[in-house]
């Protein structure tokens, strides 16, 4: 018993210390517990309708995602548990006025420093483009309908545009710019059209990018910009285009063309392609036919007539050469003749259709029709190939006739003799 | 002035210097003549076909290329830019398959007509080696135009040779040159089609000829003694026979060349994972079959291992025929005669079904 006594008599110190950890284990979780807890989301999960939808729509918000709460936008005091989280005096701002929002939300998206905690890459100009995106600046004059952060971001349940549920994400965009955009009755004091989208879902862009889900396609933003969206600058047109359509771009930049659209105010590009209907390109748009484009401005006679069909026809004559070239290549393949080298120089003689046709935007009859002599060439190339198989099918089927009969006038030669020989035998 | 003829002058030369007796006996042969004659014929035609892949294999070694880098370009430069490169190449595939069915059907009559029973034994045993000589060149072959069918087939049967017990992980690195096909494995499947096999055909080939140049052809075990009278003499006789055979043989090769000439395909990418409904040419399409029927587990052994295993003693119990058919010397019956025919059934079946898996 002594023994027993003076064991715990010496384990007495860690005892102590074990109970101490314990309890102070058991205090920080609980009190973290408490603090974890929040009033806002706590009261507003049992109010009905909006006010209590916000919480469910909170929970997947990227904000919440990374640790934000109600109060960093609407102030108050979440660790207060009763009516008095609410008080103006714990910096309470309830919800937040419309005109109020972008300042709000640049207060966070604005500092860098800030932000570089949960994302270095992410952007921190927004509110600064939007103060100067036609959305801002009527914002600025009081204007409560344009749009807002929240307008096209949602405000409870905001996604990374990253996200594919995120309304600013790329294939869903077009259509959160027309849930104002294309409403007629929203937009009637602003006198501005409202088909953009119908033109553009049908254009080639707006196939792409909403049919096909080709996020290479270009969406409103893509021209208009996202927190800086304004009409484009007349001059700028070019400059948009050439995100993607640099070639063209450059060539346009550097043809007579150039220097007439500035003297006379033109928007470059959007004069023959157009803006939200832009449609696919095709031959019928070049030279002086009923569907060409250059005809609208230029004189039958006048210079740019003539380049015009002379381009066309060097256009033409290439497709020509190019579509007797694969005709031939095409049935000396399907007589089973290897073609791939016809079929190589078939793919040359393609390249070079599409290259004289981004060459048509130096409006030099001289540059495309030089580049569809070189395809014409890469056709020919092509067409040879296709021929010579043809002719060497053609030859080893008469020297396999031929071949067959020599064989068959040996095996009965060899009959013959054999019979011949078997007679006299018998004999 | 006027001496002996140029021919009798022409064969004393040789006959004042060399013993010309045994060599003349070639000449003498003679063939027995039966209802049965005509698989006598499957041995020369083998051989002719054998000598149709040397004359072919030899033209297309001129611009051949084994490396990884080099050989489909060199194929695709035979069949589109040699002069008859096409044909050369075709009739060398179609005469390849045509040798392996014709050794194949040459083996089974000789099985069937029992012409492996005494004095014999050796002359089945050398045919074997010549059959499996014959595989394992269309097996090395395969590989060598470098497509995507070849690479892949190779691979699966060169993962096949690993499963082999005991010495599996080994000679598949042996074949393979290292742990993946490459250029390795291309040098020494082309080595070993080119060199090694050739050696050994002509060595196996020389002694199995011999031997039936001294034991003569056997005579169908059934036939009564008094009908063993009726011969053909080899030389002219059989011989002209043999050669409207082998140009029959050879027009249907050069038909199929023409109007099926062998395919290019695409470049091997051993990067590309392996495409669906890979398998190997038809001659080995019933051991692949046979390696799909088996569970992954035998007891605890694995099924592959099993059937591999079981695939190699059939090929030594197909050697040693001769040694296990003790009933052989009877006239009759063999059981061995129904052992060949379920055996022959289950080959042509196997084929069969691996032919109308889904797949290419």
């Amino acid at each position: 018993m002594k023994t027993q006594n003076s064991k715990l008599t010496s384990h007495f110190p860690q005892l102590t210390a074990y109970l101490l950890l314990l309890t102070t284990t058991y205090l920080f979780f609980f009190c973290s517990q408490a603090s974890a807890a929040d009033s806002c989301q706590e009261c507003h999960r049992a109010l009905e309708g909006a006010r209590g939808k916000v919480v469910e729509e909170f929970s997947h918000d990227v904000h919440a995602l990374r640790g934000l709460s109600c109060a960093d936008c609407h102030g108050g005091d979440p660790k207060d548990p009763e009516m008095t989280a609410m008080d103006p005096q714990k910096g309470f701002r309830g919800p937040i006025v419309r005109s109020q929002i972008p300042q709000l939300c640049g207060s966070c998206h604005g500092d860098a420093a800030y932000m570089r905690r949960f994302n270095p890459n992410l952007p921190t100009d927004q509110y600064t483009k939007y103060l100067v995106s036609q959305h801002g600046k009527l914002l600025a004059q009081g204007d409560q309908k344009v749009a807002v952060c929240t307008s096209c971001h949602g405000a409870h349940g905001i996604r990374s545009k990253t996200d594919p549920l995120s309304p600013v994400f790329l294939t869903n965009a077009p259509k959160t710019c027309a849930k104002c955009h294309a409403n007629a009755e929203y937009m009637k004091d602003y006198k501005i059209p409202t088909n953009q989208f119908t033109e553009y879902h049908r254009s080639v862009h707006g196939q792409a990018l909403l049919e096909r889900g080709d996020r290479a396609a270009p969406a409103c933003h893509s021209c208009h910009g996202s927190h800086d969206a304004a009409r484009p600058n007349m001059s700028a047109i070019g400059n948009i285009c050439a995100q993607c359509h640099a070639l063209s771009r450059d060539l346009f930049a550097r043809s007579p063309h150039k220097s007439a659209h500035d003297r006379m105010g033109l928007p470059e590009c959007e004069v023959c392609h157009g803006n939200h209907f832009i449609q696919k390109t095709s031959d019928a748009m070049l030279g002086t036919g009923n569907e060409a484009v250059c005809m609208q401005c230029h004189e039958a006679g006048s210079k740019g007539f003539q380049i015009a069909h002379a381009m066309k026809g060097s256009i033409e004559e290439l497709k020509t050469s190019l579509s007797e070239a694969e005709s031939v290549v095409l049935k000396a393949e399907r007589i089973g003749m290897n073609v791939d080298e016809a079929k190589y120089d078939l793919g040359q003689a393609k390249n070079t259709l599409t290259q004289a046709r981004a060459y048509i935007h130096s409006f030099s009859d001289q540059e495309v029709t030089s580049i569809a002599e070189k395809g014409k060439e890469m056709a020919h190339k092509a067409h040879e190939g296709g021929h010579q198989a043809i002719e060497a099918f053609q030859f080893r089927r008469k020297g396999y006739w031929i071949s067959a009969l020599i064989i068959f006038l040996l095996i009965l030669g060899l009959v013959l003799k054999i019979r011949d020989l078997e007679k006299r035998d018998h004999r | 002035m006027k001496g002996p003829p140029l021919r009798d002058r022409f064969d004393s030369f040789f006959k004042t210097r060399y013993s010309l007796e045994s060599f003349s006996k070639l000449f003498k042969k003679e063939v027995p003549l039966h209802k049965h004659t005509f698989w006598y014929y499957l041995g020369g035609t083998t051989l002719f076909l054998i000598f149709v892949q040397i004359a072919t294999g030899i033209l297309l070694l001129v611009y051949y290329r084994p490396t990884a880098e080099g050989a489909f370009e060199s194929v695709k430069f035979i069949m589109t830019k040699v002069e008859f490169g096409w044909l050369i190449r075709s009739v060398h595939v179609w005469s390849a398959n045509f040798a392996i069915f014709s050794a194949f059907v040459h083996l089974l009559s000789a099985f069937f007509l029992r012409a492996y029973r005494k004095p014999r034994e050796l002359t089945w045993v050398t045919g074997c080696f010549l059959f499996f000589i014959l595989l394992g060149f269309g097996f090395t072959g395969y590989l060598l135009p470098w497509n995507t069918l070849s690479f892949f087939a190779t691979k699966v049967g060169t993962e096949i040779t690993a499963k082999v017990p005991l010495i599996g992980g080994l000679l598949s690195k042996i074949l393979r040159g290292g742990e993946e096909i490459g250029d390795a494995t291309l040098a020494r499947f082309f080595s070993v089609h080119v060199a090694v096999l050739p050696l050994l055909l002509f060595f196996i080939l020389g002694i199995h000829l011999a031997m039936i140049q001294i034991q003569g052809m056997s005579w169908p075990p059934a036939m009564p003694e008094e009908k063993k009278n009726r011969s053909l003499r080899f030389f002219p006789n059989f011989f002209l026979r043999d050669l409207v055979v082998w140009l029959f043989i050879f027009g249907i090769a050069l038909s199929l060349s023409v109007y099926l000439p062998a395919e290019l395909g695409q470049k091997a990418d051993p990067f590309q994972p392996t495409p669906a409904g890979i398998r190997p040419e038809w001659y080995f399409l019933f051991m692949f079959q046979t390696l799909k029927l088996f569970p992954s587990y035998v007891g605890p052994l694995e099924g592959e291992v099993v059937a591999i295993a079981l695939i190699g003693l059939a090929a030594l119990g197909l050697i040693l025929v001769p040694f296990l058919d003790v009933w052989s010397k009877r006239e009759r019956f063999s059981p061995f005669l129904i052992l060949g025919i379920l055996g022959l059934l289950y080959v042509i079946s196997m084929t069969v079904v691996a032919l109308m898996a889904p797949g290419r």
